[in-house]
């Protein structure tokens, strides 16, 4: 480069950064970008006098973090203390394991516990698998107008509010609605979906797929635009057919980001869409419709049991903890592909 | 190269279970639409699929026509005008700062903001700061808390990461400094990530309900997303929470299908344009790592 302004031609282009800055240590010119140079260019002090105006881009960033959200993490100490509304937000005096003791023996505790696991198992088990299908189909499509537009309207669903998704999924189950038009069509009577605890898991992962496989192809259609297409050519060399192709090129190819999202999801299990249960369910089927976030924000925000609330909701948060980082370890061990 | 014949069957199943599947995620938008233009009748009969029955538009009338909905409306362009604006700040400065590779602390920083994507700290002790913050009822609570998206700064730090450095040393050669290079070299010369981060951010900020509906208790300042659920849970018909009992009233189909279509209108008129960006977007974000 040979951009040369009014500078004084031996200052480094990094000291340059701080502009009207104190001229740095004597040692610092020897280490331009501040890494092979002596012990003094690695202290704080140094850092902080060099970036100072890079650190002052992270003051207000990390105090919106601090705020509002290692502050909540803080917060579930009232899991452990008596909180009373108005009260400080670490609440009043310790209780020890009071709350965790009285969700262990809360009978509505273990319902809505299993119907968490139960959705989300479900949900990995049917959303993980489909928009690898799905991005599989797409990608033996021959017509790139007709592989456009069909992506485009796989996405669609995933930029809706999940208020609108929730009235449709109310719409489609309402009793004039279409899946009770088909079911007229063959003489059957109605059905009050919503009102039957049995019809939810099915309904609720239904609008799920709806919702989410398009958009989950993305990731998996960039991958395969990676796999180098020489390999095709020499598995067809040694005649591999159309499925044999599939099966020991492009599945391999995309195992990296199935790994990875797979983590992902394994992580997120627990944390089934509290909105959308929240605007699908009713008293009626919560024997199969109420999960943990439900019940947290019943028992918290609607009768202000803060404590009792806080206290399931760190359970439930942990678990989720816990199951990314061994899903991420596993991972790790089994094959490199990790998130970190 | 030719296919084989099974494998021509096979294109062709494919590319017909391919159109059954778009056409089974348009359906529950066009039944939507057609029961926004039918009449009340003809849809509690269950006549009503993808064609209006009993066509007409007063309807549009009867919802347009309430101030509440105009002006719940309005706030949710101000909240998602005013969050994104916010946001944009934050997650910009932040992914900047934590792309230069030579920063002190950096992999500290970084790791403080990734942990907050795998734990948080939950319903109950998010509410109790809003309130403790004094944020109950004011416009705040909806734009505050979610301020930064971990993914989106991820993105936007990828990005940084492969920005020329020569171009940024050169300008500072020239005396900009580091907002000097951030805000008239850097900025301009990202317009394609900013654009697909402020679309990220307007999208979820227009979509979103559950702050409104935590932290709102007054009708005049919930955004539509709020009024368009208390008109289901007064069509469900079996919950009223917080005490919404006088809204719990019945409330005709058609009424619901044009407000669901109003609420969404910006998104359906403006998908066709912004969906590449949003696709180049979460690519993007994906091949980090």
């Amino acid at each position: 480069m040979t951009v040369i302004g009014q500078t004084e031609g031996d200052t480094s282009a990094s000291t340059r950064g701080s502009g009207a800055a104190p001229p740095p240590k004597r040692s610092a010119p020897s280490a331009p970008g501040g890494r092979t140079g002596t012990r003094a260019t690695h202290t704080w002090r140094y850092a902080l006098k060099k970036d100072w105006r890079l650190y002052s881009l992270l003051v207000l960033p990390l105090v919106f973090l601090l705020i509002f959200r290692y502050l909540p993490m803080a917060g579930n100490v009232i899991a452990f203390r008596r909180f009373r509304p108005g009260s400080s937000i670490f609440g009043d005096e310790w209780v020890g394991f009071h709350y965790i003791e009285m969700f262990i023996n809360d009978p509505t505790f273990w319902r809505v516990f299993w119907n968490t696991v139960i959705l989300g198992g479900l949900t990995l088990a049917i959303c993980f698998p489909l928009p690898i299908i799905l991005a599989l189909m797409f990608n033996e499509l021959r017509s790139n107008a007709f592989k456009r537009v069909a992506q485009s309207i796989s996405y669609l669903p995933h930029f809706m509010s999940i208020v609108i998704v929730a009235g449709i999924v109310l719409q489609l189950t309402s009793l004039n609605g279409t899946f009770n038009q088909i079911l007229g069509l063959f003489g059957a009577e109605s059905i009050a979906f919503m009102q039957q605890p049995q019809w939810f898991r099915t309904i609720y992962v239904s609008s799920e797929v709806w919702q989410t496989v398009g958009w989950g192809t993305i990731l998996y259609l960039a991958a395969l635009t990676t796999i180098d297409p020489q390999l095709y050519e020499a598995a067809r060399i040694d005649g591999a057919n159309r499925w044999k192709q599939m099966w020991h090129v492009t599945l391999p190819g995309i195992a990296p980001t199935m790994v990875v999202l797979l983590i992902l999801n394994v992580g997120t299990f627990m944390a089934v869409g509290f909105e959308k249960v929240l605007l699908l369910y009713n008293p009626l089927i919560y024997s199969t419709a109420d999960i943990i976030a439900t019940y947290v924000y019943r028992v918290g925000i609607t009768s202000s049991n803060f404590s009792y609330a806080t206290a399931i909701g760190l359970f439930e948060a942990i678990i989720g903890l816990i199951l990314i980082l061994s899903a991420n370890g596993i991972a790790r061990k089994m094959g490199g592909n990790s998130l970190w | 190269m030719q296919d084989t014949r099974s494998y021509t069957a096979f294109r062709v199943v494919n590319g017909l279970a391919i159109i059954l599947i778009c056409a089974a995620t348009l359906y529950p938008f066009l039944n939507i639409i057609a029961q926004a233009f039918s009449s009340e009748g003809y849809i509690n009969s269950g006549q009503v699929s993808i064609i209006p029955r009993g066509f007409n538009i007063t309807t549009f009338d009867v919802v347009m026509s309430d101030s509440m909905f105009w002006r719940n409306y309005a706030n949710t362009v101000i909240y998602t005008v005013v969050a994104t604006a916010i946001a944009m700040v934050l997650t910009t400065s932040f992914a900047y700062a934590l792309s230069k590779r030579h920063l002190k602390g950096r992999g500290f920083f970084i790791g403080v903001a990734v942990f907050t994507m795998f734990f948080n700290g939950g319903l109950i002790p998010n509410y109790v700061l809003i309130n403790a913050l004094g944020m109950t009822n004011t416009m705040w609570a909806i734009v505050l808390p979610n301020a930064i998206s971990i993914f989106n700064l991820l993105v936007m730090k990828a990005f940084f990461e492969n920005f020329s450095t020569e171009l940024e040393e050169a300008a500072q050669i020239d005396g900009l400094s580091t907002y000097g290079v951030l805000w008239r070299i850097v900025i301009p010369l990202s317009k394609a990530v900013i654009a697909t981060m402020v679309l990220f951010y307007a999208v979820s900020f227009w979509n979103a309900w559950f702050q409104a509906f935590l932290y709102l208790d007054r009708r005049e300042l919930y955004p539509v997303t709020v009024y368009l659920r208390n008109l289901l849970a007064g069509a469900t018909g079996t919950e009223q929470m917080g005490g919404e009992a006088a809204e719990a009233t019945q409330i005709a189909s058609n009424v619901r299908a044009v407000t669901m279509l109003l609420t969404t209108l910006p998104i359906i008129c403006l998908y066709p344009f912004l969906q590449k960006y949003f696709v180049r977007g979460i690519m993007l974000g994906s091949v980090k790592q």
